[in-house]
């Protein structure tokens, strides 16, 4: 209990102090911050490793009366790749954003900012309430369209402002949905629900609160938003931005799913959301192809990459008595997340370093960076082995086990997806590889300091190492599991 | 022990890789050491345990990553033929680069992914499963491709990418197989075939052309083989790994697994997918030795002459008799070491003479000798010149042929020993017979580059001479067909 407690606390301490604080304390403060969730989420990871999923009723008020917090496996995976990619994006940051080099605003905003995101997003993490849920995700609305529009250029306030609204309008449905749930069953406790007498507006809640979460996880063709404004924000910004949250209204999407309505799914429904998850895939990939700025094509991946763990819906369960291993399309749809949480932080951070080192992201201008960056070129590289799902990088581990449920359960067609994913993956990332990794160079690069250099390596091996030791996150992750993660909805 | 031997080899070039990546371009000494030792390491290794499992030791390694997926490391008697030529080759492979690339650049970074292609062979080699077969082939792709990009210049990075472009659809078509079959078998062991009832034949048949289809590229099966000539803008050291030991050979050492360890002669027969596929292999054979006569270039003319000879290994799965496979085995080992003494020469020629066509060749017998000669006996191996080592598989494979039943095969090996033939003999002809050009000059005071193509030339003359010997690879290939699939 105190680990989940000091868990969601401290950021938000650490965010305060950075604000309060003399500006000689600052930076001090929110890398400790930084220090003190890592541990705490490392606290959190052991105990529910140990004893289960860990419930907190707050104020000792079980629901209905009271609100719960619960750190599930899932939850608490999502929260240790999140401390992950924070404590990289805070040690690339500190070269990045650093006031003197970024200007006051950047260097003062940007700490403060991530740290609430954080305390945000573990909140979304282990939120059991419908209504917290939506606070949670507006705090990581609001932080992430001012970590958008942080650098003030007119592009990316422009970006922001069409994020913001994009937002805003995914709140208002989700917050609609909501508002009826209560309504019809006076609570909003995900684990009530999931016992409530289906009502007759049931169905519409549940749609109201599903276009919400989309609009705000980006998916086609609700994608617009993503692409100018992951790209128009600094590099560390960005990596926070698609490789944590999107996860969050993602993981809302989940919970409501697979834990308070399962009923109410329907082959249709999911084959639907299925289905603009395959269209994200394509769309994302064919307009990543054409990109020829390096955070463009990034970012554009994000919208592909996401679709992918849309695949959940029809493919949970499936055949599961008659293959064991084929109920694992939800545990392959939670690696796809870490995997591309992971991933997609290394190469926005690798293309951090190339833009401080020569002042661009256009592919033309990156020719022949491997030779002076070699590491960040590995990187980068790592990264895309991780996103195409080849073995034996955790991306290639959510491919396997999403596909064989596909054939386990007789729907082979969306199996296609990930292969072809994969295929296009290699396609639009070829491109960056093969400028970066060219003879000639186009421009002479800035030194960078080495240990900014071993960041994106770093998360990048951690991308691949993930599918290495898959037995261990396989079985964290079935902590707490829904049931109808096992049986299908 | 049982365990951790799979491991240790595994590690033996792993290791070197891993620390090879981060040595500074100027540590030559560090880095051959490196390079070296596991090589010799790993081959002491390979010896060690080919006297343990004549003594009936088993090793087996596992490494599960989630249900289902699981790396299974297995030594049975088609893994140690395969892990004792990529062993051994490695090693005079190693000098050999060593030599070739004296102090160019980039060298970590070459040694480095020169090491994971080795590694990611041993892992091929000893898998014990589908989906572990399937992880160490898309290593070895990813491992490749920097190889073949290494010069960076255009030809290079076009072939790098031709290569990523045949590959990566091959890989997700044998992905696609894997886990359509074992949605019906559970996951697939090499030790038990698996049980075929579930699916029908139309399914049984889908599978195995995507299985072909998926290990074919490698094995550059035409019309899958484009990439093979391309890659040719690699350094020849590359070129003699790809093409004896590391790419190519892999996807032979896959077609044999699958069509012995997966479907099964019987169920060949039954499903009816032995004949299309030997039918395949042997329009690769006409078809690869038919374009190798067309090319000026040496090593070109080396790649088609590859494209041509991998799919004799093929042929021999795909007649599923028990001579023919001892044919297609016994030429993995053969066609090994035929090839690479050509490379090996190729690479001599271009490096210490400047010779890249075939009509620098002439007259050059006496200039270089030692690699002449080497050279000579490659290629009439490749003819299949009793006593050299193409015969042996020439000959098991016409037996094989005429064991199932399959006459017409005779026919194709005719036709493809007169084109071997017609393109290797005006070399040879090229360069003991016909006048030097005046200002050709060449010179082999480089051991390091001569001493690696004389011990193959020297054992592609061994296999042959003592090819009655049980420690031969005919010995070798008779006892794994014999035990494992014998009638």
């Amino acid at each position: 209990m105190t680990a989940l407690i000091s868990w969601l606390v401290l950021p938000l301490f650490a965010a305060l102090a950075a604000i309060a604080l003399p500006s000689r304390a600052r930076l001090p403060a929110a890398l400790l911050g930084v220090g003190l969730t890592v541990v705490a989420s490392i606290w959190l990871t052991i105990e529910v490793w140990n004893t289960g999923a860990v419930t907190v009723s707050l104020g000792g008020w079980r629901p209905p009366i009271g609100i719960a917090l619960r750190a599930d496996g899932l939850g608490a995976a999502l929260g240790v790749m999140t401390a992950l990619v924070m404590v990289a994006v805070a040690l690339a940051a500190r070269h990045e954003l650093a006031a003197k080099v970024a200007g006051p605003r950047i260097g003062f905003g940007f700490w403060p900012l991530m740290l609430l995101l954080w305390a945000a997003l573990n909140a979304v993490y282990v939120a059991r309430d419908l209504f917290n849920l939506y606070v949670g995700l507006e705090l990581i609305t609001l932080t992430a369209v001012a970590l958008v529009a942080i650098s003030g250029k007119a592009a990316a306030i422009a970006a922001a402002l069409r994020y913001l609204l994009f937002a805003l309008a995914g709140s208002l449905l989700y917050l609609a949905g909501v508002v009826l749930t209560y309504a019809a069953h006076g609570t909003l406790d995900i684990s009530l629900l999931a016992a409530r007498t289906v009502a007759p507006g049931d169905a519409l809640a549940l749609g109201l609160m599903t276009a919400g979460l989309l609009v705000k996880t980006a998916l086609f063709p609700f994608h617009v938003w993503l692409p100018p404004a992951h790209s128009a924000a600094p590099a560390p910004a960005s990596a926070l931005l698609s490789a944590l949250v999107p996860k969050a209204s993602l993981l809302i999407l989940l919970r409501i799913w697979f834990e308070a309505m399962p009923e109410l799914a329907t082959p249709m429904t999911q084959s639907a959301l299925a289905s603009l998850g395959a269209l994200a895939v394509i769309w994302g990939g064919v307009l990543a192809l054409l990109q020829s700025r390096l955070k463009l094509i990034v970012a554009y991946s994000t919208v592909a990459q996401l679709g992918y763990i849309f695949l959940v819906f029809p493919l949970a369960g499936g055949d599961g008595a008659a293959q064991p291993w084929a109920a694992g399309a939800w545990t392959g749809a939670i690696f796809q997340m870490l995997a591309h949480g992971l991933a997609k932080a290394a190469m926005f951070l690798a293309a951090g370093i190339y833009i401080a080192a020569i002042g661009s992201d256009r592919l033309g201008d990156m020719r022949g960076l491997a030779r002076a960056l070699p590491m960040t070129g590995f990187a980068f590289a790592l990264a895309s082995i991780t996103l195409l799902g080849l073995p034996p990088s955790a991306g290639f581990t959510a491919k396997y086990l999403m596909m064989t449920a596909a054939f386990a359960s007789g729907q082979w067609a969306w199996a296609l997806v990930p292969a072809g994913g994969g295929l296009l993956a290699a396609a639009y990332l070829y491109r960056p590889l093969s400028a970066i990794f060219a003879r000639d160079t186009a421009l002479t690069p800035r030194p960078i300091p080495w240990a900014w250099q071993t960041v994106p390596l770093v998360l990048a091996a951690l991308s691949v190492a993930l599918g290495l030791l898959s037995s261990i996150p396989f079985e964290f992750l079935q902590i707490g599991r829904p049931e109808q993660a096992a049986e299908g909805l | 022990m049982t365990t951790t031997l799979p491991l240790l080899l595994l590690m033996t070039s792993l290791l070197p890789a891993a620390v090879t990546f981060f040595l500074a371009q100027d540590s030559h000494i560090l880095r051959n050491t490196l390079q070296l030792g596991g090589a010799v390491i790993k081959l002491g290794l390979i010896v060690w345990m080919l006297f343990a499992v004549a003594t009936g030791a088993t090793y087996e390694a596992e490494f599960p990553l989630a249900p289902g997926l699981v790396i299974l490391l297995r030594i049975d008697a088609l893994a140690l033929l395969f892990i004792s030529l990529s062993g051994a080759l490695w090693l005079l492979t190693t000098i050999y680069a060593i030599a070739y690339f004296g102090t160019k650049a980039e060298l970590s970074r070459f040694f480095g992914f020169f090491s994971l292609c080795v590694a990611a062979t041993t892992g091929l080699a000893l898998s014990g499963s589908l989906i572990s077969f399937f992880i160490f082939f898309e290593l070895l792709t990813l491992s490749t491709w920097p190889l073949v990009a290494h010069k960076q210049n255009k030809p290079s990075l076009a072939a790098a990418k031709v290569y990523f472009t045949y590959a990566l659809p091959g890989s997700a078509a044998l992905l696609w197989a894997i886990i359509w079959l074992e949605s019906a078998t559970g996951p697939v062991l090499f030790t038990e075939p698996p049980d075929l009832s579930g699916l029908d034949p139309a399914a049984l048949r889908a599978i195995f052309a995507l299985f072909i289809i998926g290990v074919g590229v490698k094995a550059a099966l035409v019309p899958l083989h484009g990439w093979l000539p391309a890659a040719m803008a690699a350094p020849a050291p590359v070129s003699a790994l790809l093409h004896a030991v590391a790419v190519v050979k892999a996807g032979a050492f896959g077609v044999v697994r699958i069509v012995y360890d997966v479907f099964g002669a019987e169920n060949m027969t039954a499903l009816g997918v032995g004949v299309p596929l030997a039918i395949v292999a042997s329009v690769t054979i006409v078809w690869g030795s038919f374009r190798a006569l067309q090319q000026d270039e040496i090593k070109k003319r080396l790649a088609f002459s590859t494209v041509s000879q991998v799919s004799y290994i093929v042929l021999g799965a795909a007649l599923a008799s028990p001579l023919a496979m001892i044919g297609g085995l016994v030429h993995l080992v053969h066609q090994g070491l035929m090839k690479i003494t050509l490379f090996f020469c190729a690479g001599i020629y271009d490096e210490r003479a400047g010779i890249k066509r075939i009509e620098g060749l002439n007259g050059m017998g006496k200039q270089m000798p030692w690699t002449s000669a080497c050279f000579s006996i490659g290629a009439m191996g490749m003819i299949g010149l009793p006593p050299l080592a193409g015969f042996i598989s020439k000959f098991y494979l016409g037996l094989g042929a005429m064991e199932a039943g399959a006459p017409w095969v005779l026919a194709v090996l005719l036709a493809s020993t007169l084109l071997n033939a017609a393109y290797f003999l005006p070399l040879l002809y090229r360069l003991w017979f016909l006048p030097r050009a005046e200002d050709a000059r060449g010179d082999e005071r480089a051991s390091g580059l001569v001493l690696p193509a004389v011990v193959t030339a020297a054992a592609t003359l061994g296999v042959g001479l003592l090819a009655a010997s049980p420690i031969s690879p005919l010995g070798w290939a008779t006892l794994i067909v014999t035990q494992g699939y014998g009638p």
